[in-house]
């Protein structure tokens, strides 16, 4: 493990932010810390940079302590990039003396070549010259990332790197920023509370609620096998539909029985509630004998998809994801048929 | 994962604690240099709760109750006539439109460029009986001396007019700052229920704008308590003259320190006052929405009156005054300007060249220390550290050297005791002491530019460059000092004036022999040699139109709403 952290407790004065988080990142894996605002995520990641001290437990890089309670490598010390949301740069440098800032103590000829093999390698070589101020925001970006990877960090943070940036250049540039990473074989962390840029750039992630990680895991898992109530709400789409467990194989639910394994806690009848993606939900032909009729009460035009939400006759709502031909009013009735390939399900909290 | 943490001693002892360490010293370093600069207030503060009897009732018998009533009266007139020029001016600058508005705007800051105690020397010059305009009067009517009444300038009448001429500019930025920054709603309003603008003025804006003339009342008084060039000429007996003639008079340092602590009380009475008027201000915020209001367009003789108004206090607060300066010294440079002069000149370069610096270090060390470290000690202390600049310099100097001189003897009789060395005056009646007074009255001019350009500087950038292997020290000096070097230079600037024109401290304070341009100019006035004087006096006005220049420089800049209309 490149990176350790073992049940990290994070305060502000009185206040406590973190608790006990672990995770770890091998070398040359791209992590994630993602969730809403105000759950935590950039106070870990300042505190992985060195920023903030640690209340509890213990942050390891390459195998040597750097925070723990009472003591502190300071950032830097730690040899650890980091890439900001607003990009920092140095407003009065040019770009290729804010691409060299951390490159003190190499031989001049040396840093002239690493400057210039970053700027080819962020794609942008002609721009030394330049100042910040007369780049667009994602060449900024890009500069940024060249001037975190110049001193050759062991660790490459990332703060909500893309969120200043237009909505279209956000996934490409991800795309891009996650080739170099691997090109180069860097470990890096990213903070986001966008999904897809998560699921774009990282290996592994790690859903964070209120101060604790909920999750660390694959966007794959994350997103078929939620651990927690918490990770299905924020991953994906999808409503927990009231179900009732019949044996150790079988859940039934009012759109059809998913097959599965159960939880160990279930006996037969027991009422638990289970993820349903509108990937799920099927709208089927009038004649299919299992299918469930719902209205349409809403619905949204995807381009290659329409997503529907429907409400079941008992009155729990579905998301369903149908082809864009497949064009109805809102009011007007459809028949879904329940089709899931595995089974995710909660304890049943209303009672 | 969780097995590898028993392997792990908790506190291996290759791990750095830098930055734990490093802050504290950072913190424990900002908290002493407070202390440091504080000493000179807590010792003078010392003399009020530890009054010596004896000292307190021969004060009480003889001269206290002449400083209380001459200081009250004064600070009375002073503010009667700051409060008529500054709100005044402000209001027709910020919301008529007349000829010349634009002009008045910035030339109506000009007098500050003049010390008090230079336009007290040149009215005296001007007005007395052998003067310009006592002649004329006497060749124009055939007067001769006695025949005649004409007002003395010399009184403390002449003080507060004095006074009030060159300290009104405070009172006019700050009040014309919150009129512009009035949101235009409540004007509007007021003039669509059909308030005039006479009645807009004393039932709307005049309120609203109350904390801020307050706050510039309570800058113009505060220097009106700190003048001593001024009262001393003009044979005004108040606590900074009463400070003097027990120190260098009756060599009394104890009267003197008891006075300085009086002096203090008065300064107390002032901070509050500004404290409680800015309180007030956080309920006077209405609005947000600023635009460009429509200026009242004044005609007739209202016009009239603006332009008079509004050049009055400029031709009398700095162009006749600047003027009779240069005639004089156009007169007698030829004679005044010599090997001497320049020396004085190098000399008071020198001094307020390692003063300015100084002070700058101390400000970025303390603003930066407060950034890394925003902990209520740092901000508290930055708070006391700043504190001298409300306090008169005679006091400084009073608080400076009584403990220097006790360290020096002290250290002086040890030596001589254990090693029959003696070391003399170490510290007192040197530069050292100077410029530790000056750092002591000017720091808070340096921190408040200080602060604002830091805080200027997002804390990103502060991150970025730590993460790129900068040290704290080695981030101020790589990224925020070039980032913010306008503002280091104009906090330089600031206090390099402030120094050149400062008097009393630097009378009680400077070395045997050493003369500044602004203790010349004061020695040759006090022989009434008015005209010799003017080569220093002129210099030390023309070096303080450069901040003049800086503010209205800013003030354009920074106008709330402000639009080019066509």
């Amino acid at each position: 493990m490149l990176l350790e952290l073992d049940s990290i407790a994070v305060a502000y004065r009185d206040h406590q932010v973190i608790h006990d988080v672990s995770f770890g990142l091998k070398r040359g894996a791209i992590g994630c810390l993602l969730g809403p605002s105000g759950c935590g995520k950039t106070t870990l990641l300042r505190a992985v940079a060195g920023f903030e001290p640690v209340l509890a437990g213990r942050i390891a890089l390459a195998g040597e302590t750097v925070s723990a309670p009472g003591r502190l490598l300071p950032p830097e010390q730690r040899n650890v990039g980091m890439v900001f949301q607003d990009f920092a740069l140095f407003p009065h440098l040019t770009i290729a003396d804010n691409v060299a800032f951390g490159l003190r103590g190499w031989a001049r000829d040396m840093r002239r070549a690493r400057v210039r093999e970053l700027l080819e390698l962020v794609g942008l070589p002609e721009v030394g010259g330049l100042y910040p101020h007369q780049l667009s925001g994602g060449q900024q970006q890009r500069i940024a990332l060249a001037r975190a990877l110049a001193p050759r960090p062991k660790l490459l943070l990332f703060d909500e790197p893309f969120s200043s940036l237009d909505v279209e250049l956000r996934e490409a540039l991800a795309r891009e920023v996650r080739q170099i990473l691997k090109h180069e074989g860097i470990t890096g962390i990213l903070v986001t509370h966008d999904q897809l840029e998560a699921f774009t750039m990282a290996d592994e992630i790690g859903v964070m609620h209120a101060g604790r990680l909920a999750q660390w895991d694959s966007a794959y898992n994350l997103y078929h096998r939620p651990a927690a109530r918490i990770v299905a709400d924020f991953i994906g789409q999808g409503v927990l539909l009231p179900g009732v467990v019949t044996d150790n194989r079988h859940v039934d639910t009012e759109i059809g029985t998913i097959r599965g394994p159960v939880l160990e806690q279930c006996r037969p009848g027991c009422r638990v509630e289970v993820l349903v993606r509108p990937d799920d939900v099927v709208q089927v032909a009038d004649d299919d004998p299992s299918a469930v009729p719902g209205e349409i009460v809403d619905k949204a035009f995807r381009g290659a998809q329409y997503l529907y939400t429907l409400r079941l006759p008992s009155g729990a709502r579905v998301l369903c994801l149908t082809h864009s031909h497949f064009d109805r009013p809102v009011g007007a009735r459809m028949l879904v048929r329940l089709e899931s390939e595995h089974l995710v399900m909660f304890p049943d909290q209303t009672n | 994962m969780s097995t590898a943490v028993t392997d792990i001693p908790l506190a291996p002892p290759r791990v750095p604690t830098g930055r734990r360490r490093r802050v504290s010293a950072w913190q424990t370093a900002v908290v002493a240099l407070t202390l440091l600069l504080a000493l000179p207030v807590l010792v003078v503060l010392g003399y009020l709760f530890n009054p010596s009897a004896e000292v307190w009732a021969h004060l009480a018998n003889t001269v206290l109750a002449d400083y209380v009533r001459n200081s009250l009266l004064l600070m009375a007139g002073v503010a009667v006539g700051v409060l008529t020029l500054g709100v005044s001016t402000a209001w027709l600058t910020s919301t008529c439109e007349f000829p010349g508005r634009r002009l008045f705007e910035w030339a109506l800051l000009l007098p500050m460029a003049i010390p008090a105690y230079i336009i007290a020397y040149t009215y005296t010059g001007m007005l007395d009986f052998a003067g310009p305009v006592q002649s004329q009067l006497r060749a124009w009517f055939g007067w001769s001396y006695g025949d005649y009444w004409f007002p003395e300038v010399r009184s403390l009448g002449g003080a507060v007019v004095m006074l009030s001429l060159v300290l009104y500019p405070y009172v006019y930025l700050l009040s014309r700052a919150a009129f512009l920054e009035q949101s235009v709603c409540v004007l509007d309003v007021s003039r669509t229920l059909g308030a005039g603008p006479w009645r807009s003025f004393f039932t709307v804006a005049l309120p609203l704008a109350r904390p801020a003339i307050v706050t510039g009342l309570t800058l113009a008084l505060m220097e009106t308590l700190a003048d001593y060039g001024t009262v001393q000429y003009f044979g005004v007996s108040t606590f900074t003259t009463g400070i003097f003639r027990t120190w260098f008079g009756l060599g009394d340092s104890a009267a003197a320190a008891q006075l300085a602590a009086l002096l203090m009380l008065f300064v107390f009475a002032l901070i509050l006052l500004e404290r409680w008027s800015r309180r007030q201000a956080r309920y006077h915020h209405t609005s947000n929405r600023y635009k460009a209001l429509p200026r009242y367009r004044l005609q007739g003789w209202r016009r009239a009156g603006a332009v008079l108004a509004c050049s009055l206090p400029i031709v009398f607060g700095f162009l006749l005054p600047g003027a009779q300066l240069l005639q004089w010294t156009l007169a007698t440079a030829g004679r005044m300007v010599d090997a001497e002069f320049v020396e004085l000149t190098l000399n008071t370069l020198m001094v307020a060249g390692m003063a300015s610096l100084l002070v700058l270090v101390l400000a970025l060390f303390m603003a930066y220390g407060r950034r890394l470290h925003p902990a209520r000690s740092t901000a508290f202390a930055v708070r006391v550290a700043a504190m001298g600049y409300a306090v008169p310099g005679a006091v400084i100097a009073v608080g400076v050297m009584l403990p220097f001189a006790w360290l020096d003897n002290t250290l002086d009789g040890w030596l001589r005791a254990q090693f029959g060395i003696s070391t003399g005056l170490l510290l007192s009646g040197t530069l050292a002491a100077l410029i530790f007074a000056y750092a002591v009255r000017f720091l808070a001019v340096s921190l408040n530019a200080v602060e604002a350009g830091l805080g200027r500087i997002r804390s990103s950038m502060d991150d970025a460059a730590r993460s790129l292997g900068l040290s704290p020290g080695q981030v101020l000096w790589r990224v925020h000092a070039p980032l913010m070097r306008g503002t280091l230079l104009t906090a330089l600037l600031l206090v390099f004036v402030d120094v050149l024109k400062e008097l009393p401290a630097t009378l009680i304070l400077r070395p045997f022999n050493f003369n500044t341009l602004a203790v010349r100019t004061f020695e040759l006035a006090s022989d009434e040699r008015l005209a010799d004087a003017s080569s220093a006096a002129l210099a030390i006005v023309l070096a303080g139109i450069l901040p003049v220049i800086l503010l209205s420089r800013s003030i354009s800049r920074s106008r709330p709403g402000h639009h080019h209309a066509a």
